[in-house]
């Protein structure tokens, strides 16, 4: 009893410390187009510091793409995007990384040439590899399989250790906000489970925030503080994970009428 | 109940064997029927005239029974070679493809190259010793020193086109144009302006770096074949110029009369001021050419030198990184523009130093030693190589330019193939023989993997600390 007790009053804090933080990052009236095809049709959204967010949305809804435009490719063709009190909508991506800003995008892009090692050391380039040695035991203890593999061509790594170094590789540069398009793809559940936890400590223990894009919504909204819905292009509904995963809409939506 | 299941098992070692030697026989014999077909229309008859000055028919049938014989046994080796290989591949997975743990033990192409190189510096540092001793005098080595000189040239060029085609990804078929930005920046600063080699030669690596950026800019945005385009147009631009713009670059004549290579200042002649009297030597033609040769491999070692470096520090892992992608790069804060343009600059740099040399050593340029079959047999040499290995592109740079010479001495054909036979006429069919069978055999290059940028010292500590306390 005392334990749940506890749990409830930390996730109360929780919840309010990051409600009183300021926002990290805002996107406001985002249209971005591929093409004539317009693929965002005017997002608003807010990831404060400290919090874990999550974007959820069917397939095609422009969940990648709005990953994507936040680091400036493609480039959002009206609307802003604010970064730690910045102005990140016309930067060069390159630029926006140096921003202490780091992805794990759609599809790994890990360097299927360069092993492991050398994937890590990409990782950790932006900020000169300041914290190298340190970072690699760290990302290693939190992905035992990566240390096993430490000189493997990444190419040759299965699907999921493939994900789990994209996420690593991102998470080199220590960064301050963390964007992470579909981590769980390709990963057995419990790896899956694995890979949440990790996100929570990184949150909780070093205060690192992240916005999460994902399909597997059940988890993804149980870990995060607040949730946005994405149809179409267009946000629809937003709240805090509670709130969604209670929703009678989103669970028939995203959650198959149950759970999971 | 023995006999179904001894009727169920699986065919015997020996009886696979049989099937499989039936099939490759059978194989081999529809490929030397297809030489057969082609060599009908081809071989088969050759035309003569005749006293009559009617065209005679001569039918070459044992030609064509020797070519099918040939063709047939070939493709019998290829398919028997290929078989013991699978066999063999199937018992020893490669370590990048093990499902257990990798060891950091470097593997057998890693251990060949740590001893090839050395091996390599040591006979190139030498040749012009074994040439003398092996051709019994100074003068008669010459051959085989200004054959040395060409292969370390192409050495070079190859080296240097290495880091835009190997290193960076980018298919740069217009390299040669920074070869003769090189030549004629010194043909030019030292005719018209009087400045010796020295100063001359990182002048000529410089100009040749900046018409790598200009070419670099507006292709920025390509990639493989249209980048392959553009710049195989920049090539020929540059020669176009050179040969049509002739209040500059002298045009089609070229420039001729270029200031020989000094010993830093001391000229090779044959008087009291010369270098072989200074040092105290007779004086001999061949001291300038041993001095280019040393000359040329001096830079060839710089260019593997700095590549070597650079391959260790940020700018060479983002180079390769680039070449593998592109949008992870920009995502990683690594800026692709300059990333770029430093590759087109660096590469460029070293062809304008490999021109000087050319120039400083011939003489006399002019634009037809800078065509396209200049820029095709360089990144030949790459490809060969295997893209972004330096050992690799040496050996490829000694067989496409020696290969070629050793035709010359192969005067016993003629006792086969009759007088008229000139084995060096063959060159550019062997050539492509050449690359046809390399890239059956070795697909991605002679020396195709690619050695992590990891130096073995940190390479163990980290295992030490890492690997060795446990898996997971
Ligand atoms: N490069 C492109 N060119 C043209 N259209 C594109 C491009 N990339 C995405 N689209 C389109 O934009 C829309 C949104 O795509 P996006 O990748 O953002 O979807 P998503 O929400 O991430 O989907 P998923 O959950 O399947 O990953 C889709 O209709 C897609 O077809
Ligand atoms: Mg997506």
């Amino acid at each position: 009893m005392s334990v749940a007790g506890i749990n409830v009053l930390v996730d109360e804090t929780r919840a309010r410390a990051a409600g009183t933080r300021a926002p990290l990052l805002t996107v406001r009236g985002v249209k971005t187009y591929y093409g004539n095809i317009i693929a965002l049709k005017g997002v608003d959204l807010d990831v404060n510091e400290g919090e874990i967010v999550t974007l959820i949305g069917a397939n095609g809804a422009g969940k990648s793409t709005l990953m994507m435009t936040i680091f400036g490719s493609p480039r959002a063709r009206e609307g802003t995007i604010t970064y730690a009190g910045r102005d990140i909508t016309r930067m060069p991506t390159h630029e926006i990384a140096r921003l202490n800003l780091a992805q794990s995008p759609e599809g790994r892009r890990i360097f299927p040439r360069m092993t492991v090692y050398e994937n890590l050391q990409m990782g950790a380039a932006v900020n000169g590899g300041a914290h190298f040695e340190q970072d690699l035991e760290r990302v290693c203890a939190m992905f035992p399989r990566l240390k096993e593999r430490l000189y493997q061509r990444g190419g040759t790594m299965s699907g999921g250790e493939q994900q789990m170094l994209a996420i690593a590789r991102a998470l080199m540069s220590r960064p301050r906000l963390l964007l992470l398009d579909e981590p769980s793809l390709g990963l057995a559940p419990l790896i899956v489970k694995q890979i949440f936890s990790a996100i929570k400590e990184l949150n909780e223990r070093d205060g690192m925030t992240v916005f999460l894009v994902e399909q597997n919504a059940y988890h993804a909204l149980k870990l995060a503080h607040r949730g946005y819905v994405m149809v179409t292009g267009t946000i629809t509904m937003s709240g805090t994970g509670k709130q969604l995963l209670d929703d009678p809409s989103v669970k028939a939506a995203y959650l198959e009428g149950g759970r999971h | 109940m023995a006999n179904p299941a001894k009727t169920l098992a699986a065919p015997t070692a020996a009886d696979r064997a049989a099937t499989d030697m039936a099939a490759i026989i059978k194989d081999a014999a529809l490929f030397a029927l297809v030489t057969f077909g082609l060599c009908v229309p081809i071989v088969a008859f050759r035309t003569d005239l005749s006293q009559t000055s009617a065209l005679d028919l001569v039918p070459r049938w044992g030609l064509v029974a020797i070519l099918c014989g040939i063709v047939f046994v070939a493709r019998l080796g290829q398919r028997l070679v290929l078989a013991n290989r699978d066999a063999r591949r199937a018992l020893t997975p490669s370590p990048t493809q093990a499902t257990e743990a990798v060891d950091a033990t470097p593997n057998a192409s890693q251990k060949i190259s740590a001893y090839a190189l050395p091996a390599f510096l040591g006979v190139t540092l030498a040749f012009p010793l074994l040439a003398v001793l092996g051709t019994g005098g100074l003068g008669e080595s010459r051959y085989w020193i200004d054959l040395g000189i060409l292969i370390l040239t192409y050495v070079m060029l190859g080296w240097g086109l290495n880091i835009v085609v190997g290193l960076a990804g980018l298919l740069d078929l217009g390299y040669v144009a920074f070869y003769a930005v090189g030549a004629y920046s010194y043909a030019l600063l030292s005719t018209v302006f009087d400045l010796s080699f020295w100063v001359c030669l990182p002048l000529a690596g410089l100009f040749a770096g900046l018409w790598g950026m200009v070419l670099g800019f507006p292709v920025l945005r390509l990639r493989g074949d249209y980048l392959a385009i553009v710049t195989l147009a920049f090539g020929e631009i540059i020669r176009l110029v050179l040969i049509n713009w002739t209040d500059f670059s002298g045009g089609a004549a070229g420039i001729s009369s270029i200031p020989r290579a000094t010993f830093f200042g001391i000229p090779f002649t044959a008087d009291e001021d010369g270098f072989a009297a200074k040092v105290g030597l007779d004086f001999s033609p061949m001291h300038r050419v041993i001095f280019l040769y040393y000359l040329i491999l001096a830079l060839a070692l710089i260019t593997n030198g700095v590549t070597l470096r650079l391959r260790r520090l940020p700018i060479g892992r983002a180079w390769e990184a680039l070449r593998e992608d592109e949008i992870a790069c920009r995502s990683l804060g690594i800026n692709t523009t300059n990333t770029k343009l430093t590759a087109f600059a660096l590469g460029a740099m070293f062809g304008g130093f490999a021109g000087s040399f050319f120039a400083v050593r011939q003489g006399f340029v002019s634009p037809e030693s800078f065509n396209f079959l200049e820029s095709a047999i360089i990144l030949a040499i790459v490809v060969l190589g295997g893209m972004g290995s330096q050992i690799g592109v040496a050996i490829a740079a000694v067989a496409m330019v020696g290969g070629p010479e050793l035709l010359r001495n192969l005067g016993f054909l003629k006792a086969v193939f009759g007088d008229h036979f000139d084995p060096s006429e063959y060159r550019l069919l062997l050539f492509g023989l050449a690359m046809v069978i390399m890239m059956i055999w070795r697909p991605r290059g002679l020396i195709s993997e690619r050695a992590p940028s990891i130096v073995l010292k940190e390479r163990k500590r980290i295992s030490g600390s890492l690997v060795k306390e446990g898996h997971g």
